[in-house]
């Protein structure tokens, strides 16, 4: 096993283990926008651009991690 | 045929020093096709709207609104709105631009091998990059001119006691992280999609990589929404006086 080879396996734990954390978190911030939705169906048009947002606000972390793996990759 | 994944975009051709890159060629392109497109639109204004014109106003007038129920205010909204539509409308044709059929067929032919006309112009980082520093300057503007100088510079760095200090420290840190993660958001999925687009042909060239073509052309839509709402976002915090600063500058 040389330097590359943990390279590549670095990369991949990095992309692997971070995108765990934002999936949850969508999922989350999903479940409750669409509940939300089901309670209260006249705000969809409301609830849905802030479930956007909110959910691409999860997503940070994995785009850090994804920032790193490209680093790890091609830096 | 090989895998071929490049962060960086390729040089068409040079003017003088000056590397002229795909995305960059294409950037230019979109930019004139939307300045165009804008003016046609504005010299058949008509009082009782066409075609054309009624989609161009829906579609004003809904992210008007939109804006409007962020921000609050009529007075703030006709100022920030042009910055934030702007930004909309250009990542959300740069994205879809990726779609047309058969453009990433058409290259240039050079010495180290072809090289491709067209590159969905947010996978350049430099792009994404500028146009995240055009959010980050506006709200540092912003911020600046709603608080005062001193005031927002008493935010980050204030020696009142130790939390507070380190407290500064890590809101300074969090303005520095916007930019990263703000940039590597659209950069990344736009990215991300190309990649996953081109593995995906590089299995199983028919039918299989049309599901993530779709899940790509959500992605661009979602992406262009979410840049120009952040954006949006930031701004509105950064103009908003906090409640305890306000009745300070009554009790003074």
């Amino acid at each position: 096993m040389d330097a590359e080879t943990f390279k590549f396996l670095g990369a991949g734990i990095a992309m692997g283990m971070g995108a765990i954390g934002p999936g949850i978190g969508e999922g989350i911030v999903a479940g409750r926008a669409l509940e939300a939705i089901g309670r209260n169906p006249e705000a969809a048009d409301k609830i849905t651009p802030l479930m956007f947002v909110t959910m691409a606000i999860c997503e940070s972390t994995g785009i850090y991690a994804l920032v790193i793996s490209l680093i790890i990759l091609f830096g | 045929m090989e895998l071929s994944v490049k962060l960086a975009p390729d040089i068409l051709f040079f003017i003088g020093s000056f590397p002229v890159t795909n995305t960059f060629f294409w950037s230019l392109f979109i930019s004139l096709f939307l300045i165009i497109f804008t003016l046609f639109v504005r010299t058949r204004l008509k009082l009782i709207p066409g075609g054309l014109q009624n989609i161009v106003e829906l579609l004003l007038e809904s992210g008007y609104s939109f804006v409007k129920s962020i921000i609050g205010t009529e007075k703030k909204t006709q100022r920030i709105f042009p910055l934030v539509f702007t930004m909309f409308v250009f990542i959300l044709t740069a994205n879809l631009a990726a779609y047309i059929p058969g453009q990433s067929a058409i290259t240039l032919a050079r010495q180290e091998g072809p090289v491709s006309l067209f590159r969905a112009i947010m996978s350049d980082y430099s792009m994404v990059f500028v146009m995240t520093l055009i959010t980050f300057l506006t709200t540092q503007i912003v911020a600046i001119i709603v608080h005062g100088p001193f005031r927002y510079l008493g935010k980050f760095i204030n020696f009142k006691n130790p939390l507070q200090f380190f407290l500064g420290l890590m809101d300074l840190i969090g303005e520095l992280a916007k930019v990263i993660s703000l940039s590597f958001r659209l950069f990344g999925n736009i990215f991300a999609g190309e990649v996953l687009g081109v593995v995906m042909l590089f299995l199983a060239p028919f039918f299989i990589p049309l599901p993530f073509m779709f899940l790509g052309l959500l992605t661009a839509m979602v992406q262009a929404f979410v840049f120009a709402v952040l954006t949006l976002v930031f701004i509105t915090m950064a103009s908003e006086i906090e409640e305890d600063e306000l009745t300070e500058s009554a009790s003074i």
